[in-house]
């Protein structure tokens, strides 16, 4: 074979390795909203579900993750900046403890969530006696996500050239007022469109809210210190049922999530072009 | 050399004259936030292994890591781990030999064959991809890929495996081809230049001096992906059914450890009974597989890293 067609050949197996991922996700949004578009109605976000597909809707399970969304941002941001500020900015990377703080962190980072339930089941639902509230479904989700805020505002703080921190050093600054007045302010848009995109993660995310206990019937509107449900959730319940219009409503609720997820990644890309710098 | 009394002399004080305790403060509580990582992995290792060993002085060990049925809540009650073992192992098999290969031809087209122009296309639809929650993974491989297979004539039961490993291995192309892509980058322009200085195709540089270099990336990749689907839990809950089954047919339906702890988890298990702490037995068996992997794929992240970078 001449080497022309074998190149030809192997670059084109290359982009049908691309392809077929294409191909699926293309599949995918199609399958969805032909099967949920009928039922994506407004009743759908304002009625709580019901053992009768023609009424039920998904509002507590969307009002329960907007919930948990914001609870997310406000646990997650503070600790994971924090976390990567010392990394980055204080931790004498010679010490066997931060080198294990980091391993430990890239580890967390693909533990399954599953996991992340089990550890929310005995320590907050039952060790702490908290129970099957949404409080403890979003400080699951908050630890689920961590790594990947911390690694992502540590790469945001990293590109950042020392040559900021040496000029603000001379000026007589402490090390805070470094961090805190140049890197800080600097690595934002970084650490934003991390912190979105995580958080767009805790979002899709069933696994651990399932042994938190947000698989239940929830006719009212959630509160942070009561029982819940989850938009995710909400989907795999109505998959359960054994009529076929629940699996069109779980598709219709589909919509709804990604339009949620859709919006946030938006957002993030948006942040991320409208105040991207090179130094 | 000068004597240190002279070199005190020559150059001014660097040290601050009074030590800033808000300084100390800051670094305190700067590290008080590092330490909630640390805590959550005590954490993970208590809440799993306590009531795991609880589990284990009830049944063997011997008995739970070879037993060939696992039926906890039937009487007589079964506890071999096996079925759920290979139901997960089948279905990673299955999502390994879709997305092995094809996360890593994505990834060789990606940082060898693609234009800036079409990186700024292919990576955000790749993260697209990514971000799709897992349970609309398992809706599609319930509602659109086991009826397909079906059409094309493959006996698939409602629930099964296959369906299942296809789209889980869709679902991890992005991890594989991006980890990959990651390594790849980090081979020297040096390398390359070389090769064609040398006479080489494209593609001999992609496939005999790129990849081969990027290799230790290349594995690591490999290796969370394989950690991740063996730690998926939606897919697999929703299309691959919760019959725990010993069987290499992945047209039959089977169980994972995954989805055996989600399904018991869901219902209310009283604390402190058997059926309670299968949950933790199993999870702590799923989490020192996956531990194993993190830990293999770290390192050899660490070590093409410190090769290039």
């Amino acid at each position: 074979m001449s080497r022309g067609l074998k190149g030809g050949l192997f670059q084109l197996a290359l982009l049908f390795s691309l392809g077929v991922g294409f191909l699926m996700l293309g599949t995918l949004l199609v399958d969805v909203f032909k099967d949920g578009l009928p039922y994506l109605d407004k009743k759908l976000l304002t009625d709580p579900p019901s053992t009768d597909p023609e009424i039920a809707g998904a509002r507590p399970a969307i009002i329960a993750t907007l919930y948990l969304g914001g609870l997310l941002l406000l646990l997650t941001v503070p600790i994971g900046v924090f976390t990567a500020i010392y990394l980055e900015e204080y931790a004498n990377k010679t010490r066997w403890y931060n080198r294990l703080l980091e391993i430990n962190i890239q580890n967390l980072a693909a533990v399954p969530s599953i996991v992340y339930g089990i550890l929310g089941l005995a320590f907050l639902v039952r060790g702490l006696g908290l129970g099957r509230v949404l409080l403890a479904g979003a400080m699951i989700l908050t630890l689920l996500v961590l790594p990947t805020v911390i690694i992502a505002s540590r790469e945001a703080i990293r590109a950042i050239p020392d040559s900021i921190r040496q000029g603000a050093y001379a000026l007589g600054a402490t090390q805070w007022q470094v961090v805190s007045r140049q890197v800080l302010p600097a690595a934002i848009p970084g650490i934003a469109t991390g912190s979105i995109l995580a958080l767009s993660r805790a979002i899709g995310e069933t696994a651990p809210l399932i042994l938190i206990g947000a698989v239940t019937y929830i006719s009212f509107d959630p509160t942070i210190l009561g029982p819940f449900t989850a938009l995710p959730i909400q989907i795999f319940s109505f998959l359960r049922l054994p009529q076929e219009e629940f699996k069109l409503l779980a598709a219709a609720s589909i919509i709804v999530l990604l339009g949620i997820l859709i919006t946030l990644n938006a957002f993030a890309i948006w942040i991320r072009n409208r105040y991207r710098r090179t130094w | 050399m000068s004597t240190p009394a002279a070199t005190a002399r020559a150059e001014p004080q660097l040290r601050a004259r009074r030590r800033r305790y808000s300084e100390d403060v800051v670094k305190g509580v700067l590290g008080l936030c590092a330490l909630v990582s640390v805590a959550t992995t005590v954490g993970i290792v208590i809440a799993l292994f306590i009531p795991a060993f609880e589990f284990f002085q009830d049944i063997s060990v011997v008995d739970f890591l070879t037993g060939t049925e696992w039926a906890p809540l039937f009487e007589p009650a079964h506890f071999g781990v096996l079925p759920l073992i290979s139901g997960t192992l089948l279905v990673t098999a299955v999502a390994g030999a879709l997305a092995l290969p094809l996360g890593l031809g994505g990834a060789i087209y990606l940082s060898e064959y693609a234009g800036p122009r079409t990186r700024g296309v292919l990576k955000p639809a790749l993260e697209l991809l990514a971000g799709i929650p897992t349970i609309v993974f398992g809706y599609f491989a319930l509602t659109f890929m086991t009826p397909l297979l079906r059409d094309i004539g493959i006996q698939v039961e409602v629930f099964n495996t296959l369906s299942a490993g296809i789209v889980m291995g869709v679902y991890l192309i992005p991890t594989v081809a991006s980890l990959s892509e990651d390594a790849m980058g980090a081979v020297p322009r040096d390398l390359r230049d070389g090769a064609y200085a040398l006479g080489s195709t494209k593609m001999q540089v992609a496939t005999r001096v790129v990849v081969p270099a990027a290799v230790s990336g290349i594995i690591a990749s490999f290796v969370l992906g394989i950690s991740r689907a063996i730690g998926e839990t939606m897919i697999v809950l929703v299309a691959m059914g919760q019959q725990p089954n010993l069987t290499l047919d992945p047209r039959a339906a089977a169980e994972t450890m995954t989805a055996f702890i989600a399904a018991t988890g869901a219902g209310d298990v009283p604390t402190g009974t058997l059926e309670y702490k299968t949950i933790f037995a199993v999870g702590a068996t799923l989490f020192l597989m996956t531990f194993v992997m993190n830990i293999i794929a770290i390192r050899l992240v660490r070590k093409y890293r410190e090769v290039y970078e």
